[in-house]
């Protein structure tokens, strides 16, 4: 199956070409091309979970490792690459699946498709590379093919959000650029396990300042990517601004897969754990996680809300982490560090489900209405009952009420928290969730219910059609369908591979290196 | 060492562009100041002292050569800085185009 690595790159990149270069010529054929190579990926991505084991490596180019440093450039599937390209493909299908309808507004509807597959091109690649240069270039097809997709209405707020988010984003990837330099300059190398080994091995670049201090740049980084307290100011504008499949892709996956998933794989498998350093991961996620909350809560705009929302999930989700982290550093019990980075990435793949299904209906919303402020709605249930069904049940499942999966992963995050006796993070948790029933009760009262919604009856506005009603529902069915990841049976399937890889830092350098 | 320093301040100069500049354009220019201040920083990594291309030609199969991977790594960046810097403009012009100014203090209709 290691020959089948690359295609996760190489399809979406090839049919963002081919649709460049076609779409001139044969009407709608973007339209058939991506959700079919989407859904090939979701298949693909399935494959890989179910029929493969342990780390699969393709070296691009066939060159094997001289004197054991290797010099190709690596392509790593192990459970955790394999888990988020799930999430990513999954997401992405059913996103422009609901984009089919949504983009009959726009003039340029090619340029949307193609974007869109760029997009996915370009987190696919971070996910499955093991070479950090490679990293950082794939990161900028994502994170330029997104600024592109922030501005494409082209209106006053969507180039204003653009402009914050690429100028924010550039330095973030400068400082990742000058990072990368760093290590060249102390290792030698850019492979993930062989700088690892390096700097275990090679005691002069293994240097406790230096490590710190690249550290810290990283976390600036990709803290800036991942909108974490206190680099988040550019989120809320853009994701609020963009097209909503596009908010959906943005907050449900993009931020998950340039952001967080490159810091765990990082923190836990390159760098040596520090004490220091998994304090302030965890810190930084504990506060960002009651500031999202509390700045949502004051909110009037629908996806504006949503935006600072994703903020104090991604808050939960480090969190999680975090606690790993510093159990492991601490020579703590290893199950409780297991259970706690369970419940980071359950609750990773938990948010990107009902997040990009709380923007899809959002985008619903503004499809039939033309605004985004939740003063001018109200008594939308009537108008709109599908829409307002699954906008209940996301908002039921960021809340964490049960039986939907949002329950389960916080719950699991708030017990490894006590059973790691950090009580007053569990506290903080819980009080968290409290803050996001209430601005969720807010979004509910405000658009959907609140009067008898004979506005809307009047202006005779109907159900959104079928391909967006169609995502929606099927995110919801999601929304019940990952509570089931509670039973051991079906974890080891998903998430255990992903856990053991965070857990045993060094199985991946010997995986690879070993090879 | 003092030529690493150097590099550093000018990524600095850059970044005092981005955050104290009201116009958009000299943003621009900031940005694309830190990057080559970085792409200056990496070609320096690459060099040896007295080092050659790293071409093995009859002759000068143990000559000392400047290491080579540093430098495609610059070309790969400079054709990223390339596309960013593009779309920052694009994305300017068009910004003038509705507020009819390249200031930022007057285009702020996001906050909150």
């Amino acid at each position: 199956m290691n020959s089948l690595i690359p295609l996760f790159v190489i399809i979406p990149l090839g049919c963002a070409f081919l649709m460049a270069m076609l779409g001139r010529f044969i009407k709608n054929i973007n339209k058939f091309i991506t959700p079919i190579f989407m859904l090939f990926l979701v298949y693909l991505s399935l494959s890989f979970i179910f029929k493969s084991q342990g780390s699969l490596i393709y070296k691009v180019g066939g060159f094997e490792p001289v004197n054991g440093v290797p010099i190709a450039i690596y392509m790593v599937m192990d459970g955790l690459t394999k888990l988020i390209l799930l999430v990513i493909s999954l997401v992405g299908f059913l996103a422009i699946f609901y984009s089919l309808s949504y983009t009959k507004q726009y003039t340029a509807e090619r340029k949307f498709y193609v974007l869109f597959s760029l997009m996915i091109a370009g987190m696919n690649g971070i996910v499955i590379s093991g070479d950090i240069f490679n990293i950082f270039v794939f990161l900028e097809i994502a994170a330029i093919s997104s600024y592109a997709l922030v501005a494409f209405g082209v209106e006053k707020h969507q180039l204003e959000a653009s402009f914050k988010y690429q100028v924010l984003g550039g330095i973030a990837s400068l400082i990742i650029l000058l990072t990368i330099a760093l290590i060249y300059w102390n290792t030698g190398t850019l492979n993930i396990a062989d700088i690892s080994r390096q700097l275990t091995v090679n005691s002069q670049a293994g240097t406790n300042v230096f490590l710190k201090f690249i550290s810290i740049l990283l976390i600036a980084g990709f803290g800036l990517k991942a909108a974490i307290f206190p680099f988040h100011s550019w989120l809320p504008d853009a994701h609020s601004s963009a097209p909503s499949p596009i908010s959906a892709m943005l907050s449900g996956v993009l931020i998950k897969a340039i952001g967080i998933y490159v810091i765990i794989r990082l923190f836990f498998n390159m760098f040596p754990l520090s004490y220091e350093i998994s304090m302030t991961i965890t810190v930084l996620g504990t506060i960002s996680m009651i500031i999202g909350g509390l700045l949502a809560i004051g909110q009037w705009d629908i996806k504006r809300m949503l935006a600072y929302s994703s903020i104090s999930q991604i808050g939960y989700i480090v969190l999680g982490l975090g606690i790993g982290m510093l159990v492991l550093v601490t020579g703590g019990n290893k199950a409780v560090a297991a259970l706690s980075i369970t419940g980071g990435l359950f609750h990773l793949l938990n948010h990107s489900i009902f997040k990009s299904l709380l923007f899809l209906s959002a985008g619903a919303v503004e499809y039939r209405t033309g605004t985004r402020d939740m003063r001018k709605m109200g008594g939308l249930s009537e108008v709109l009952p599908i829409t307002s069904r699954t906008s209940l049940i996301g908002s039921l499942a960021i809340s964490g009420i049960p039986p939907f999966n949002g329950f389960f992963s916080k719950l699991i995050i708030i017990i490894a928290a006590i059973q790691a006796q950090y009580y007053v993070l569990a506290f903080l948790a819980v009080l968290v969730s409290v803050i996001t029933i209430a601005y969720f009760m807010k979004l509910q009262k405000y658009t959907f219910y609140n009067n008898d919604g004979s506005k809307w009856i009047e202006k005779k506005i109907k159900e959104v059609p079928f391909s967006m009603t169609f995502s929606m529902i099927l995110l919801s069915i999601l929304c019940l369908i990952m509570s089931l990841l509670i039973i051991p049976e079906v974890r080891t399937i998903f998430l255990q591979p992903a856990v053991d890889v965070l857990i045993n830092s060094a199985y991946y350098t010997t995986k690879i290196i070993g090879i | 060492m003092i030529i690493y320093i150097l590099c550093f301040v000018l990524f600095l100069v850059g970044l005092y562009g981005v955050v104290s500049k009201r116009n958009l354009i000299k943003i621009i220019i900031g940005i694309a100041i830190m990057e080559y201040s970085i792409n200056l920083f990496l070609i320096m990594i690459g060099y040896i002292e007295g080092g050659t291309a790293p071409i093995i030609t009859k002759g000068f199969e143990n000559a000392k050569f400047v290491d080579p991977l540093p430098q495609a790594m610059i070309l790969t960046s400079i054709v990223i800085g390339l596309a960013t810097t593009a779309l920052l403009l694009a994305v300017a012009i068009r910004l003038y185009q509705k507020y009819g100014t390249f200031d930022i203090n007057k285009i702020k209709d996001l906050k909150g």
